[in-house]
């Protein structure tokens, strides 16, 4: 399967996707620069953490709009898959291709450290290699990771499943403390309504071999690499 | 030149927790009449020469809508300023 994972000015977690799909994972894989107007024949596109264009604005909004980011719309609107990470996710809130907006953490502050999340939908494209509520140890790096959706949209995201991640404590319970940013249902990932465009604030990259303390996040990996060669 | 400055705020109801943190500050100052604080943002924006006044506001009413604010979770208003030198 090959993957394409966007470079971004300021993306900074573009190479460790891109390890963690060749050496670990064993896919082919290429950067895919934002001012291309080709995906290169990707099988899948990863829009990677970072800063994109250092957040100016609001994080994720000035990337909507350059050059790739068009093909990747129209690519995600084929029903292709489109993994956002973090800055990534917060692109795919901003290009409307994922429902809501991310605000600023309710503590106002970075939040890096490992969290906890529970896999709310087990039978989604990326997490079918998860169990139903299996917890997941995955880090999260973000100033602005805290949810928010009208009430309407949220409630129709739960009613169609589209609520993938859950921040929780390590025995799976979703709390208000075990919610590091303040997102609205403990929200950490949701799907669209075909179920080919995912966004998540955790970093299944950093969480890919024993040696960086977690494995877990192969898993969001592996799904896509099961469901969509 | 005609400037356009916008506006651009969490709508009412959503969280801002920098107007809060602020708030929060004002009263370690002693200063305690504040009722609440919002924080938002300020942009100018400078056109060309040329433009009709009614132009200039459905520019920057699209330029608002596309990009300065993420109706989402933000409202904006602007006012136009027509140089008249």
């Amino acid at each position: 399967m090959k993957f394409g994972v966007v470079v971004f000015p300021g993306s900074n977690c573009d190479h460790d996707v891109y390890d963690v799909l060749k050496r670990i994972l064993k896919q082919e894989v290429c950067f895919l620069w934002h001012k291309n107007h080709s995906l290169e024949g990707v099988d899948a596109v990863i829009l990677p953490g970072g800063f994109s264009y250092g957040d100016y604005l609001r994080t994720g909004a000035i990337a909507r709009f350059s050059p790739i980011m068009q093909e990747i719309i129209a690519f995600a609107k084929k029903g292709r898959p489109v993994l956002g990470i973090c800055n990534g996710f917060q692109i795919l809130l901003e290009s409307g291709l994922l429902p809501g907006a991310m605000l600023r953490n309710r503590s106002l502050r970075f939040v890096c450290k490992f969290v906890y999340v529970r896999v709310e939908n087990a039978s989604s494209r990326f997490t079918s290699k998860c169990q139903p509520g299996q917890v997941l140890k995955i880090p999260i790096a973000h100033n602005e990771g805290n949810y928010y959706a009208d009430p309407e949209t949220v409630k129709e995201l739960e009613a169609n499943g589209q609520v993938i991640l859950r921040y929780c404590d390590a025995g799976g319970r979703v709390t208000d403390e075990a919610n590091p940013n303040g997102s609205l249902g403990n929200i950490a990932g949701i799907v669209n309504r075909t179920g080919n465009v995912f966004g998540l604030m955790p970093h299944p990259e950093r969480a890919s071999e024993a040696l960086l303390g977690s494995e877990d996040g192969r898993y969001i990996f592996e799904s896509i690499i099961e469901n969509f060669s | 030149m005609p400037k356009a400055k916008v506006y651009v705020y969490l709508k009412n109801g959503i969280l801002d927790p920098q107007g809060k943190a602020v708030h929060h500050i004002l009263h370690n100052m002693n200063i305690h009449e504040v009722q609440d604080v919002r924080v938002g943002k300020f942009i100018t924006l400078t056109f060309e020469n040329g433009l009709t006044e009614e132009e200039v506001r459905r520019r920057t009413e699209e330029i608002c809508r596309k990009l300065l604010a993420n109706p989402v979770i933000e409202d904006y208003h602007f006012e136009v300023e027509m140089d008249q030198r």
